[in-house]
């Protein structure tokens, strides 16, 4: 037998979008075998939050996908919620869905520039960055945070939208909507692209379910599941849109995934702009959400609310529950269990972006070297949430 | 969600296999670790269930009971429903069959509770540390595992 050339890569280079060490056995320029290395981003998120009073372990929900977390943050309350058991404000919930909308678009954005930046095509990187960034500034207006803004609080939202926003929102969708055309028309049309994602790092459907594959990966196997439609948490069930399907299983159907969905995010977003009602952003149960600020000035009940809730927390029903949303990367869940006390018991992470890498061993096998970025980038794993 | 009920029930009693169920967010089985292998087939195969999607592996560490639980989250594509099956560990010297031959994504689900957890998983492929250091004391995510506990940065040798 032939003997085999060990290539390192990582664990830090630009190609592998993060900090993963990756050996591979090469025959000539063809992978024969693979092996990914983790860990190296890994801060133990878990055993933290489960020392941590449950409104303030929601931060670290945000530091996991650095790029979509506000998705994640979402699913975190979620699941606190449910153990609550309390049901959050209409408007609340509609907040919610265009913030994660938005999240969603930002979050493909990056991925959309790095990716293509891999392959060669280095003017999208400076597209996708400039309107990643005007929606930043949306977060900023709202929450005063471009990155990480820990928007989200149990019971609803931490504040109301501002004067205007929505208006400018719905103009800057459309220019949006109009940069997502001449991206995909530019990218499309170039030579390099096709020939490098066409036919390459094909995954199976039957093995995306093997491996546990979800989000675009898994849609771009041709199969049909997202927790929007499948499991509609929120006011999803409520808005109509749709869910696109490419059925290659390759680097190329899964970048028409990508850039379809967040067409239709522009398109739940402008539908939830449309229904948005007037009314309250947060539950008034005082015993697990602070009181506004001018009743805490005025009333020494709401005071001792206050200072419990922020010194102590608030203790929750014990149980378990698993609550997930769809994130930028698949499905992002959160199992947390309680024993009735004022920290999580027990908090456990279905991060997506580790289970959809699991694959990548098996697909690297037999494809060129160069192909190796294409193939990781189309992946799009985020080590903020593999290494937890 | 009755339906699903009566029908595992039905299921599981074809096999033998001990059970309990619990209505909870999403149905619960707990079994016995010795039939893990024989209920998982099931859920998978029966052409009537096809839970054939692994969502999940974690577990948690009751040190009171002195024992650890895993928590498998099942999915069926067919049925559109969710199911958890949980399976007691003892605690000391703690192991429990693999799935990975059934579902080839229980792989790094199960190093990672490895890992954390020093759970063993019998017949897995490639069993190893994934998110720590080989040489790494202890299993961060045990109950008796404080955060006060000063673990030394690894050695180069042990990353590489």
């Amino acid at each position: 037998m032939e003997e085999l050339i060990e290539l390192n890569i990582g664990p830090q280079h630009p190609a592998t979008h993060g900090v993963m060490r990756l050996k591979i056995y090469l025959d000539g320029e063809v992978i024969k075998r693979a092996e990914t290395v983790i860990g190296f981003l890994h801060r133990g998120s878990e055993k933290i939050m489960e020392n941590m009073p449950y409104q303030k372990a929601m931060v670290w929900t945000d530091r996991m996908d650095y790029t979509a977390s506000l998705l994640q943050n979402w699913a975190y309350v979620m699941a606190v919620e449910k153990l609550l058991k309390i049901d959050v404000p209409e408007r609340a919930e509609y907040i919610r869905i265009i913030l994660g909308e938005l999240q969603r678009i930002a979050a493909h954005l990056v991925w959309l520039g790095t990716h293509l930046l891999d392959l060669g095509l280095m003017t999208t990187f400076m597209y996708a960055f400039d309107w990643r960034e005007k929606i930043l500034d949306f977060f900023e207006e709202i929450s005063g945070q471009r990155m990480n803004p820990s928007f989200f609080r149990i019971g609803g939202v931490a504040a109301d939208i501002p004067h205007g926003w929505l208006e400018n929102l719905a103009e800057f969708l459309k220019g949006l909507n109009k940069a997502i055309d001449e991206m995909d028309e530019m990218i499309q049309k170039s030579l390099i692209f096709g020939r490098r994602t066409k036919g390459i790092g094909v995954i199976p459907p039957e093995k995306a379910l093997e491996y546990g594959v979800t989000g675009p990966v898994l849609r771009g196997s041709g199969i049909k599941y997202d927790v929007r439609k499948n499991f509609p948490y929120s006011l999803y069930s409520e808005i109509e849109f749709d869910i696109p399907v490419y059925y290659d299983g390759d680097v190329y159907s899964r970048y028409m995934v990508r850039i379809q969905e967040m067409r239709w995010s522009i398109r739940i977003i402008e539908g939830a702009i449309k229904k948005i009602p007037k009314g309250d952003i947060l539950i008034k149960d005082y015993k697990i959400v602070p009181p506004p600020k001018d009743k805490i000035y005025h009333s020494i009940e709401e005071m001792i609310h206050h200072f419990l809730i922020v010194t102590d927390g608030f203790p929750v029903p014990p149980g378990e529950v698993y609550a997930s949303v769809e994130s930028a990367k698949g499905e992002f869940g959160v199992y947390i269990v309680s024993d009735g006390s004022k920290k999580p018991y027990r908090v456990h992470i279905r991060s997506p972006s580790f289970a959809n890498l699991q694959i990548l061993e098996e697909i690297l096998k037999g494809h060129l070297i160069s192909d190796m970025v294409a193939i990781i980038g189309s992946l799009d794993p985020v080590f903020g949430e593999v290494d937890r | 969600m009755k339906d699903l009920i009566e029908l595992i029930e039905s299921k599981l009693k074809e096999e033998n296999i001990e059970f309990q169920i619990k209505k909870g967010d999403i149905l619960t089985i707990i079994i016995k670790k010795e039939d893990l292998i024989k209920t998982v087939t099931k859920l998978r195969y029966d052409y009537e269930l096809i839970f054939d999607y692994l969502l999940d592996i974690t577990a948690c560490d009751y040190l009171e009971r002195n024992l650890f639980e895993v928590i498998y989250h099942f999915l069926s594509f067919l049925r559109n429903e969710r199911i958890r099956v949980k399976t007691e560990v003892e605690r000391n010297n703690p192991f429990v069959s693999s799935i990975t031959s059934i579902y080839p994504a229980a792989n790094w689900f199960e190093r990672e509770i490895y890992d954390l957890f020093g759970i063993k998983f019998e017949n897995h492929p490639n069993l190893k540390r994934i998110l720590l250091w080989e040489n790494f004391p202890g299993h961060p995510l045990r109950k008796d595992f404080t955060l006060e506990k000063e673990i030394l940065p690894p050695e180069l040798e042990d990353i590489y």
